[in-house]
């Protein structure tokens, strides 16, 4: 692992003995994931989960991270979370949050952090919540690692917070089980319980795709306004572009482990360089278009993560792999900058992909 | 000619609490080679109606008719309805696990169920029947996979798995509940194509159930848009996209998330779908319109045949979504469009216009209210039921 030099700091403590290659580096964003790598080893062999992942993110944005699944996007939201059992997964690369290094922080480290500098909201409220305690108590149990108050206080927080993610009379919804609740309500007290320490890194994993698209509507609207009322960073993860573009300032593409695209919402969806993303969009429903006027869905299925294609790790679904004079399948190709602020990793030549969104893409589209 | 006419579907559930109404009088059809799309939320009855169809809501209190192919499928006794469910139509569920047995292997499966409605079929011509079908639907390697057992398929493959086998038998309609919900984005579209594309080939009848209007966006020929048990508003895909009526359905097509600058900002509908057994009095919808008047809290409103003046040949069609570059539709082939909510019937559409002219009428009957009949001072013609 990377960066063991580091100490650990957190936000009281700055780290003076900057010695090691990880503390050399001084992070100038909120959060900074640099190189990060998360490898699993299988008795099928070592599955790469996430392949060098770099990004940033401030204080009140939201990066939205697009992938089909196996792409990599929930491996790294647990994997900034370190959620990891650090038994089995091989992480190295660095994560530096408010100017901490958390890859090579320590267990309790992290912990500390997890829950009130950070919370993530799942796809799946039923999973974090535990079926056996009301709502309320989980949400004081939680509240109250992290603060030194009475049980009393806790509780009036915690019921000011469902009132807060617009759970209907809350001071008698606190004391109901996670069952009792709908779907929607889960998910609001999931949020209500991410939110109760007022953390300022919040990650939601596929927050809304078990919903109606309804409440899934009304889910968002809610992390929008909480999060303009919190200033958060918030990183959203989905395989749904529709929900990334409402909430998203930048984007991140990823594909076998790796980013493929990378830039502001504009970007992405305006002038998007790479044959994925192309793919992506022509995934989104449209209202108003025949689908016979529309491009043909991406072909074929991620690609395995133990025996990654060579070369592009998406060419053998790219329709325009053709055009690299056999680097598609050779060479693996590199993030780089295309526009200020804007990157992809893709063989064809910046000019050709511009060319090829706006002859053959964006009217299909 | 219609092969599935449904009238006056009521399906009631008795329960320790209370009589649930999960449908509450729904009419539908569907021809060959056409797709109806039935959206709604949790709890608007669109499972249940289908479910219903097919005889599989056991305890389920049910009146009305379903005439498919010349006979009533509510009236059927099981025995012959399990000759028609699988052989005539076909079910595709949400989760593919939930119809295949993780204990057999999937060719098996197929194999079974062939042999079963076709009792002629030799083993041998039906397992080679569920290869060709396994292809078919985009399996790679069908002679191969086809010894596999459902857990060794991704959850795309499993769907295809199951598309496969409720089109071995070939079936004049297939009812999808739901199909691509739990699917990646991308899975999804190849999902949705396959079933445009062999619904092309065998002129099957089509019956999409989703929650997602953007779903069904390029599939649905026609969208019946469910709401508490029962219709509030039918009309074709154009019509509904271009000139919805309902508040609900203007509601739904707010809710689905859109790249920028296609779709308006994404506004949610407020509130919850109704209790099924406390229903609200008047329209089911009102306590969460935005353009609820008086009448809507007492008087249920019929579905009604929404009179809305068509542009010309080529001329833009009113109130369409924001973003340019639309298609020119003659709205007036696009078959009949009715809505059961009071507002006036020029209120379509979905931009800031319609919406000031919804809250106008809105205000404008609740100062007048008791002078006024309606709310556009017309009568509707016909669609009262």
């Amino acid at each position: 692992m990377a960066g063991k030099a580091s100490k650990a700091r957190g936000a009281e403590t700055i780290d003076t003995a900057a010695t090691g290659a990880a503390a050399a580096h001084t992070p100038s964003a909120f959060l900074e994931v640099r190189d990060l790598k998360i490898h699993f080893p299988s008795d099928d062999g070592l599955v790469k989960s996430v392949d060098g992942l770099s990004f940033e993110l401030e204080r009140g944005r939201t990066l939205g991270i697009v992938g089909e699944s196996g792409s990599g996007k929930s491996v790294t939201s647990l994997g900034i979370l370190g959620l990891h059992n650090r038994r089995n997964a091989k992480v190295s690369g660095e994560i530096w949050l408010d100017g901490q290094e958390l890859v090579g922080a320590t267990e309790e480290q992290v912990r500390r952090l997890r829950g009130r500098d950070m919370a993530m909201i799942f796809q799946d409220p039923l999973s974090s919540m535990h079926p056996f305690y009301t709502v309320g108590q989980q949400i004081v149990e939680a509240y109250r690692i992290h603060h030194d108050v009475s049980k009393k206080a806790a509780r009036k927080h915690a019921i000011e917070m469902l009132g807060r993610v617009g759970i209907p009379k809350p001071d008698r919804r606190v004391d109901d089980y996670p069952h009792q609740f709908s779907g929607g309500m889960r998910q609001r007290a999931m949020i209500a319980m991410a939110l109760s320490c007022d953390p300022e890194l919040l990650i939601a994993d596929e927050p809304t795709t078990a919903l109606d698209v309804t409440v899934q509507a009304q889910i968002l609207d809610l992390i929008r306004d909480l999060q303009r009322e919190f200033n958060s960073a918030v990183i959203m993860i989905t395989h749904d572009l529709g929900v990334v573009a409402e909430l998203s300032d930048d984007i991140l593409v990823m594909y076998g482990g790796r980013s493929v695209e990378y830039g502001s919402v504009e970007d992405v969806f305006h002038r998007p360089e790479h044959p994925y993303t192309w793919g992506l969009l022509g995934s989104m429903p449209r209202l108003d278009r025949d689908r016979t006027e529309r491009l043909m869905p991406i072909k074929g299925t991620p690609p395995s993560l133990i025996n990654l294609p060579p070369g592009c790790a998406f060419s053998p679904r790219c329709a325009f792999e053709g055009l690299t004079d056999g680097k598609a399948t050779t060479e693996r190709p590199e993030l780089r900058e295309s526009a200020p602020g804007h990157k992809v990793a893709c063989h064809l030549p910046a000019e050709r992909r511009r060319q090829i969104w706006a002859e053959e893409i964006a009217p299909k589209l | 000619m219609k092969l599935l006419e449904v009238r006056d579907l009521r399906v009631a559930f008795p329960t320790a609490d209370g009589v649930v109404r999960a449908v509450r009088g729904v009419s539908f059809s569907v021809e060959a080679g056409r797709t109806l799309g039935i959206v709604g939320e949790s709890g608007s009855g669109k499972s249940v109606s289908t479910q219903t169809l097919m005889g599989l809501t056991p305890g389920a209190q049910v009146s009305g008719e379903a005439w498919f192919d010349g006979q009533d499928l509510l009236a059927m006794p099981e025995r012959q309805m399990r000759r028609v469910r699988g052989a005539q139509i076909g079910m595709i569920f949400q989760d593919p696990l939930s119809s295949l047995h993780p204990h057999y292997k999937v060719g098996w499966q197929i194999v079974e169920m062939i042999r079963e409605h076709e009792p002629d079929t030799g083993k041998a011509a039906a397992r080679k029947r569920a290869v060709e079908m396994l292809g078919l639907v985009g399996i790679p390697q069908p002679d191969r996979r086809v010894d596999d057992y459902p857990h060794q398929f991704s959850g795309g493959m499993r769907q295809r798995a199951m598309i496969a086998m409720a089109l071995a038998l070939h079936p004049k309609l297939i009812i999808a509940d739901e199909p691509t919900t739990a699917l990646d984005a991308t899975v999804q579209m190849q999902i949705l194509d396959l079933m445009r594309r062999l619904q092309r080939e065998f002129d099957t009848a089509l019956i999409m159930i989703t929650h997602d209007l953007g779903v069904i966006a390029d599939m649905a020929d026609d969208v019946l848009v469910m709401y508490g048990g029962r219709e509030a508003e039918v009309a074709g895909r154009r019509t509904l996209y271009y000139r919805p009526h309902h508040p609900y359905t203007v509601g739904l097509l707010e809710s689905v998330p859109s790249a920028p600058g296609v779709g308006g900002r994404l506004k949610p509908i407020p509130g919850q779908p109704p209790s099924l057994i406390n229903l609200p009095s008047g329209c089911v919808f009102h306590p969460r319109c935005e353009y609820v008047m008086e009448r809507c809290r007492v008087d249920e409103p019929p579905l009604r045949e929404v009179v809305a003046t068509e542009p010309a040949p080529g001329e833009e069609p009113a109130g369409a979504l924001p973003g340019g570059d639309l298609p020119r539709v003659d709205l007036r082939r696009d078959g009949t469009h009715r809505s059961a909510c009071w507002l006036p019937h020029t209120a379509v559409g979905l931009d800031a216009g319609v919406a000031a002219a919804r809250r106008a009428a809105s205000e404008a009957a609740d100062a007048g209210a008791g002078a006024a009949e309606d709310a556009d001072g017309a009568e509707p013609e016909g669609g009262e039921r």
